[in-house]
């Protein structure tokens, strides 16, 4: 799955017009995750998973600012996100199926919120492109 | 057989009443053809699948895309009894059609984000769980006559 020029335009586009909201779509995304995917929880016994909770909003700030970054570096998500990479194969070894999970979330949540921005071109794009950070963040699990 | 709770049954034919399997129904089927588009596969025959504009304004698009909601239609009247409902729709798409259960998921999930764009915020994490336990159901019981 490569993404071709239209695709990282349409990508950068989606972050362009998110701006500053990234850290709440962020934040959105994973109480979405844990409340459509339950299992997704059993990645944070140690996460207080309430309604508002500080440490999920933290969380979400945090996958946000990684999803930024890759759409900054569009040409080499590899290369951005490699430590990342290396955190997710040597310490975290998320189950490779749950990134399409917050991939689905995420596109939900822009989907709810921007839903002109959400063409079909630009949903193509943008789970091409979610998919691809999937891909690098298990590229080195074995 | 699947449970569903009262407010699961609320989530989902709440929200079903304020949408238009029409609408929805052509716009999730014609995503599903754009964002996936090795899944023209089984439309051959539905014309010009040439580009995105193509497809959405293609009228077998349309059709078929409205019959499939309305059938989604039937599923919520029938929580209960999915597998006798999908039967019959479930020997067409495995025996005949020998389409890919997976198919099932990926439009499962296409109509999920179709359902959030509608609705906004009203489309809140509770109802995505309900409308996303109905999809993997339906699609389950789509699968029944799988190889």
């Amino acid at each position: 799955m490569v993404l071709n020029p239209n695709d990282k335009s349409n990508v950068k586009a989606v972050f362009g017009k998110i701006g500053g909201q990234a850290e709440e779509y962020g934040a959105e995304t994973l109480e979405r995750m844990f409340a459509a995917y339950p299992q997704t929880k059993t990645y944070f016994p140690h996460f207080d998973l309430g309604k508002g909770s500080a440490q999920v909003k933290g969380h979400g700030k945090k996958v946000a600012a990684a999803l930024v970054e890759a759409a900054n570096n569009i040409d080499d998500i590899a290369g951005a996100l490699s430590k990342l990479s290396d955190l997710h194969a040597q310490k975290l070894r998320v189950d490779p199926v749950n990134f399409k999970l917050l991939g689905q979330c995420f596109l939900v949540v822009v989907a709810s919120h921007n839903p002109s921005l959400l063409t079909p071109e630009v949903h193509a794009s943008l789970d091409k492109f979610l998919c691809a950070v999937g891909t690098v963040l298990t590229a080195k699990y074995r | 057989m699947v449970h569903w709770s009262a407010e699961e049954k609320q989530l989902i034919a709440g929200l079903w009443g304020r949408l238009s399997a029409e609408q929805c129904g052509a716009e999730a089927l014609a995503r599903l053809l754009i964002v996936y588009p090795w899944t023209q596969r089984f439309f051959d025959n539905f014309g010009n699948l040439s580009s995105p504009t193509a497809i959405v304004g293609n009228p077998k698009v349309r059709a078929h895309g409205r019959k499939v909601l309305t059938s989604f239609g039937e599923a919520i009247k029938n929580l209960d009894n999915l597998k006798g409902t999908f039967s019959k729709l479930s020997e067409l798409h495995c025996d005949k059609l020998h389409v890919d259960p997976e198919n099932f998921r990926l439009l499962g999930d296409i109509l999920v984000t179709v359902l959030a764009s509608h609705l906004g915020r009203d489309f809140s994490p509770a109802c995505q769980f309900a409308w996303h336990k109905l999809v993997g159901v339906v699609a389950h019981a789509l699968a029944l006559n799988t190889p």
